[in-house]
């Protein structure tokens, strides 16, 4: 294991981990002046923005993965929403096991929309979820299960570019037909949803917020390395050549299909982390995620924050979903415009996104400097390697 | 052991004229909507044997490549390598593992990736997932890499992305990952299309050093390069064999010469 350690450590350079670290920092600082700060100061961070922000890091969570296939396998999927929604039932159902005989109905077995239906017993399906550890398995194994199943066909038929984008989206309109039967057993049209608590902590209560909270910053902060480690090894550079020329790869000896399965399932399941994050901290899951709308605006998180740069689909989704919470409070009729223009600006004129526009500006402030001096150091390298060769 | 006899009782004929060649290609014939790509190609060829393969354009040359490399299957025909791998019945990736190795005619190289890492792409070792996610480069494998860089004359560029190489020098690039894969037969469909006399000059040079330990099949258009390889040619014409011999004989042909070269 020693030469994995020593690649964790290289993940990325000083820098990269200082800025890595800072933002950690910087994200957990939220509860903190949430909790420790009086009401009136002007550092405190008020109730609603812990949960709010704790959204968005769910949402950055789910555009990494998808800027983990896309960005650099070239698989660009319309139906990473389905994934995120049914990890995020997965931790709907535990929760909704958890409210016992808290319900309207009291019935301490079944949940409320059961009894409604006048069901007398539990589904084989929500057995286990009683569990804080089955549901967190499922978390992963339903929408890692379905990936593999789906990608498993698609990539084996060689399915590729835009059909799969659309039997992706395919996929998730489905689920979401499916998910707004009542007899289905997931409560139809109005999901699952008045939460109580999660492994015994009040899910109303500012601390409990803010541990969710920090939560995700972690898993986001654990998901970036995982992708980091994925697309600096090999396998990552086997997915870039994948994304621009698989037909080559093939001829190399390299399985494309297999490859492609790996990363599409890894991704599928750090997408339904996103959700089984999102559910206890928005109180609500509903087959309105499951839209394949949704999905697609994913894809465009991941186009404004850059793709192919892992960090980029964190900037995205946090400017895009930033954006749209400001213009859905001030003018809520312009929102979709927005969106739209910001997709069009991007695509036409920032084709790498608002990454691409970071260093565009730090090149322009240190007049390429920076540019020539790393092109310098290089090519020394470069000579360096060759010289140690010859001797 | 145990299949080889099996499979020679099976069918003998076919089988024993396979022994001891490299690749066995015999009566293959690809139609697409009625047209026959290939027909009837037979074609053998030896262990450490340099082989041209000319043609006319539409003669079948780049299909003959996608049956050997199993990107196309034909309608009828064996392909046997090493006398004993249906090569009809394989996918591309396990052809390639067999150590078969195919150079495009238009260049293509992983231009988002640098010289160095395309060749550790193309450098022998296990293809599987897992193994390739933890893979990392050892002495040996870095020497090799390095190596290899010196005789395409990359050397000084490994850092270099592969999309800002020049025309020539992502030819000798896509040659330098045949070598790192190590292959037993090589596939260079033009390889030195688009390149400037000098440079196939050294181009001529680099293939023969190259053949001198694997076998080599190259498909060309021009003719002065073949005549430099000093090697078996073989003419294809309309999807199978119109001559074989060196060139020479092949230049004297009467129906090459009305076919080919007389135009």
């Amino acid at each position: 294991m020693g030469p994995i350690t020593r690649r964790i450590g290289t993940l990325q350079g000083p820098r990269g981990w200082a800025v890595f670290f800072a933002l950690i920092a910087i994200a957990l600082l939220v509860p903190l002046l949430n909790l420790m700060v009086p009401a009136g100061s002007l550092f405190y961070v008020p109730d609603y923005v812990v949960p709010l922000l704790g959204k968005y890091l769910c949402f950055a969570l789910l555009a990494l993965s998808l800027d983990l296939v896309w960005g650099f396998a070239g698989v660009l999927s319309l139906g990473h929403g389905a994934f995120f929604a049914l990890g995020g039932y997965a931790m709907g159902m535990h929760l909704m096991r958890e409210i016992g005989d808290r319900g309207v109905y009291g019935n301490p077995l079944l949940p409320d929309f059961m009894v409604f239906l006048d069901w007398d017993h539990l589904p084989w399906y929500w057995y286990g979820f009683d569990q804080f550890w089955f549901a967190s398995l499922m978390v992963f194994l339903v929408p890692g299960v379905l990936a593999f199943v789906f990608g498993w066909f698609a990539f084996r038929s060689r399915i590729t570019g835009v059909y799969l984008s659309i039997i992706s989206q395919a996929m998730t309109y489905a689920l979401m037909l499916a998910f707004f039967r009542n007899e289905m057993g997931f409560g139809g049209n109005n999901g699952l949803t008045d939460f109580k608590d999660v492994l015994g902590f009040d899910l109303s209560t500012p601390g409990t917020r803010a541990g969710l909270y920090v939560l995700t910053v972690l898993a986001l902060g654990l998901a970036f390395l995982i992708c980091r480690f994925v697309v600096k090894s090999k396998l990552g550079r086997v997915a870039t050549a994948i994304r621009d020329a698989e037909s080559r790869v093939r001829f190399l000896g390299y399985r494309t299909d297999r490859f492609k399965l790996f990363l599409w399932t890894l991704s599928a399941m750090l997408a339904g982390m996103a959700g089984a994050l999102y559910v206890p901290q928005v109180g609500i899951i509903n087959p309105g995620e499951f839209s394949p709308a949704n999905s697609i605006e994913v894809a465009v998180w991941v186009a404004v924050g850059g793709r192919g740069t892992l960090f980029g689909a964190i900037i995205g989704a946090f400017t895009v979903n930033g954006a749209k919470s400001f213009f859905t409070g001030w003018a809520p009729e312009y929102w979709l415009y927005f969106l739209g223009a910001l997709f069009i600006i991007v695509t036409l004129f920032l084709p790498g996104g608002l990454v691409q526009l970071a260093s565009r500006v730090r090149d322009g402030f240190t007049g390429g400097r920076n540019r020539g001096l790393r092109a310098a150091r290089r090519s020394a390298r470069a000579t360096e390697g060759e010289t140690s060769h010859a001797t | 052991m145990q299949l080889e006899a099996s499979v020679a009782t099976a069918a003998p004929p076919a089988e024993s004229v396979a022994d001891g060649t490299l690749l066995y290609v015999d009566g293959v014939t690809v139609s697409f909507d009625g047209f026959k790509a290939l027909n009837s190609l037979s074609l053998v060829i030896d262990p450490g044997e340099l082989r041209a393969i000319i043609g006319p354009n539409g003669a079948g040359k780049t299909t003959m490549m996608d049956v050997i490399t199993g990107k196309t299957r034909p309608d009828e025909g064996t392909i046997l390598f090493e006398g004993g791998h249906d090569l009809t019945r394989l996918d591309e990736p396990t052809i390639a593992e067999l150590g078969i190795g195919r150079k495009f005619q238009k260049p293509t190289v992983f231009e988002a990736l640098t010289v160095f890492e395309n060749l550790d792409l193309a450098l022998k070792m296990d293809r599987r997932v897992f193994p390739t996610l933890w893979a990392t480069l050892d002495r040996t494998r870095r020497d090799r890499i390095h190596q290899v860089l010196e005789t395409i004359g990359l050397a000084p560029r490994l850092e270099m992305r592969a999309g800002a190489l020049s025309h020539g020098q992502k030819q000798w690039l896509e040659i330098g990952m045949l070598l790192v894969q190590d292959q037993k037969l090589l596939l260079l469909d033009e390889p030195v299309a688009g390149m400037t006399d000098s440079e196939t000059e050294a181009t001529v040079g680099l293939l023969l050093d190259i053949a001198k330990n694997r076998s080599v099949i190259i498909v060309e258009h021009d003719m002065e390069f073949v005549r430099a390889l000093e090697c078996r040619v073989t003419v294809l014409h309309e999807g199978s064999v119109l001559a074989e011999g060196d060139i020479e004989t092949v230049q004297a042909n009467d129906r090459v010469i009305e076919v080919y070269l007389g135009r």
